[in-house]
């Protein structure tokens, strides 16, 4: 049974190695490197492009609809490498391409559940997201509800899940930025900080966007070259690639076999539901739709980023498999002291890193190293938009004064509270330095699968849904997932330090649980509602669904 | 034409349903069938990791579980395309036909 658990945590803990990057414990404990001038330097002329487009993007951001969406006029396939930036986070670049270098196929393993939510919400949200929405997730469950309770509920679920992916993003950018640049940690949050809110501020959706085109292209380039570099050793054969890891690695054939990453079926499917529908639930995730001029793009988008991510995810397979052929054999380079048995110098997280110095020398090491913190710095800006739109557009505009705004009011909201966000996210960065936050990621997808999701979707697709079923069911999705996550073995032990056998929830995610409770509570509530006002919300469920599904009426129609 | 008569006038029409129903019945069977591809493979992982750990033939070192579980990332890929190639097109002149019937 304790073995169980120990695996159990082990598994949370990779899940969560794999979405936070940094925060997992080897980056946690991050000594400070030699300054890496190569790195800085290209770091430096991506920031330089970023903010010359930025002051560009300056000059189309003058109502509130540029400032959230861009004015509606991304097309589908910029959009795609935008989303597709958005999800190949710099956890998914060094923290899987980490763990398939410590553990081969299990690395694969994760990949898959990354991707496989992206159908899904192709299938059945993308669409109508677009149809129904304006600038956040609130508007489309909005439509027929009423507007204080929803959105107060939405804005409450965005900000959460802002607020703890935005926790995870800022102390693995301190962590990594003293990794790979060898500059203080206060120093580097304070420069995420400075550099996202300028990215936001000024540049608002149309910045953020680009931004996170340039850096995905950029990604995407690297990950290539370097899975290139590798196949070329074995001469594009994948069988002569296993046969010498197998050889050179310390479990051998092990890593041709799935390990102890899941062992019982009620984690395993839960881990599942955590990843294919939370990402359905990300605020800053679903916000990318709205950028979009039609339906028609937005499924463009969905189809161009699930192939992006999909083919990152096959490549950090190879860079995994290549680091470890090409980092083992030479442990004086590349491991603490020289020994294989004292790990990667820098942490399990640093494969890529080093992967990138052995195939392509300083240089290379060094543009990878900026491409992982431009990473980090693209996402951030994106969650902080996120966060101000549910903050100006929900709270403020919406439920505070009743949609009686004009848009330069909204506007001069969102960008107080982008530099409320920035300030929050610098100081929770500095007071979380030395804590293992890497459950915050976690928590992040819990809510966002278990309140979001389920509020969005029976909204969309339910005739029966009201506002008080919607609203209780979400807030007991948010409330149980926060619970049961704080509870489980990963947080409550691994985190917390509580001893061995004493987290009460066993499983490895809250998201069977939660997120059934949330679906069930909005089912009966909206059952059992016979008020006047849902009365109201169900006779408006026609109009909605011609809205949703044809688009008749939708803000691009009018708006853009 | 204001958007509230079209969209009245859309609800009459009795091939808006069809079409509704057509597309999510489409939508709803890929998705039963990224479903069963995602969870098979991640069952397989649970109960029956021999499988997976075998070899793709004798001798050689790759297990059968890597090409399966690039596989499951192609066709993630590949249904996800599908999808929206038919909603692009056919689904899309669906709707602009029923669209435009409203309009007139």
């Amino acid at each position: 049974m304790i073995k169980r658990k120990h695996i159990l945590g082990g598994l949370a803990a990779l899940l969560v190695a794999g979405v936070a990057l940094a925060a997992g414990a080897d980056l946690g404990q991050a000594q400070k490197q030699d300054t890496n001038w190569t790195a800085i330097a290209m770091f430096g002329i991506f920031v330089g492009i970023t903010l010359w487009i930025t002051k560009w993007a300056a000059t189309k951001t003058k109502t509130a609809s540029d400032f959230y969406t861009a004015g509606g006029g991304i097309t589908g396939f910029q959009n795609g490498l935008a989303i597709a930036g958005d999800y190949m986070s710099a956890a998914s670049f060094l923290g899987i391409s980490g763990l398939v270098f410590g553990s081969g196929f299990d690395g694969l393993i994760f990949s898959i559940g990354w991707l496989v939510g992206w159908p899904v919400i192709t299938f059945l949200m993308a669409e109508r997201l677009r149809n129904l929405g304006k600038f956040t997730f609130a508007d489309v469950a909005g439509y027929r509800f009423d507007a204080g309770p929803i959105r107060s509920f939405a804005a409450c679920g965005s900000l959460v899940v802002v607020a703890f992916y935005l926790i995870a993003q800022m102390v693995g950018a301190g962590q990594l930025i003293k990794l790979l640049f060898g500059l203080d940690y206060i120093v580097a949050v304070s420069m995420v900080g400075i550099i996202m809110m300028t990215y936001v501020l000024f540049g608002g959706m149309t910045a953020t966007t680009w931004v996170q085109i340039i850096k995905a292209c950029m990604l995407l380039t690297g990950a290539t070259f370097m899975a290139l570099a590798v196949m070329l050793q074995f001469g594009f054969s994948p069988e002569a690639m296993f046969v010498k890891a197998v050889e050179v690695h310390s479990k051998h054939d092990a890593i041709m076999g799935p390990g102890a990453l899941i062992n019982d079926p009620v984690s395993a499917v839960s881990v599942g539901l955590a990843l294919m529908f939370g990402t359905a639930g990300l605020p800053h995730i679903l916000m990318r739709f709205f950028t979009v001029p039609s339906a028609k793009e937005a499924r463009k988008s969905v189809a161009w980023a699930t192939t992006w991510i999909g083919y990152f995810y096959i490549l950090t397979f190879i860079i995994g498999f290549g680091a470890i052929t090409n980092l083992i054999p030479n442990p004086a380079d590349y491991f603490v002291g020289g020994e294989l048995a004292k790990g990667l110098k820098g942490g399990g997280n640093m494969a890529a890193v080093h992967l990138a110095k052995a195939v392509g020398g300083d240089m290379f090491m060094g543009f990878i190293s900026a491409v992982a913190f431009a990473t980090i710095l693209a996402v951030v800006a994106g969650l902080t938009l996120s966060g101000a739109s549910a903050v100006s557009h929900d709270l403020y505009a919406s439920v505070w004064r009743h949609g009686n705004v004009d848009s330069a009011t909204e506007l001069r909201v969102s960008r107080i509270t982008t530099v409320c966000l920035g300030i929050f996210a610098v100081l929770l960065g500095i007071v979380f330095e030395k804590q293992n936050v890497a459950f915050m990621v976690m928590l992040a997808f819990a809510v966002a699968c278990s309140a979001n999701f389920p509020v969005l979707f029976m909204s969309v697709l339910w005739k029966d849904c009201t506002t008080k079923g919607a609203v209780a069911g979400g807030t007991v999705g948010l409330i149980s997932s926060v619970a049961l996550t704080i509870m489980s073995p990963a947080v409550w032990e691994a985190s917390l330090g509580n001893p061995k056998g004493s987290a009460m929830f066993p499983y490895a995610s809250s998201a069977i649980f939660s997120m059934t409770a949330a679906f069930a509570v909005i089912w009966i509530v909206s059952l059992l509602d016979r008020s006047a006002q849902a009365a109201k919300e169900r006779a408006l469920f026609p109009a909605q669904l011609v809205r949703s599904e044809t688009g008749v009426g939708s803000s691009s129609a009018s708006g853009h | 034409m204001k958007d509230e008569d079209i969209v009245e006038r859309i609800q009459k029409n009795p091939k808006f349903m069809k079409f509704v129903n057509l597309r999510n019945n489409y939508a709803i069977v890929l998705t039963i069938l990224m479903m069963i591809a995602y969870y098979g493979y991640i069952l397989l992982v649970a109960f029956n990791k021999q499988f997976l750990a075998s070899k793709v033939a004798v001798g050689a070192t790759m297990s059968i579980g890597i090409p399966m579980g690039i596989g499951v990332l192609v066709f993630t890929i590949i249904i996800t395309a599908i999808y929206v190639r038919r909603a692009n097109s056919e689904f899309d002149d669906m709707k602009d036909e029923i669209v435009k019937e409203a309009s007139k």
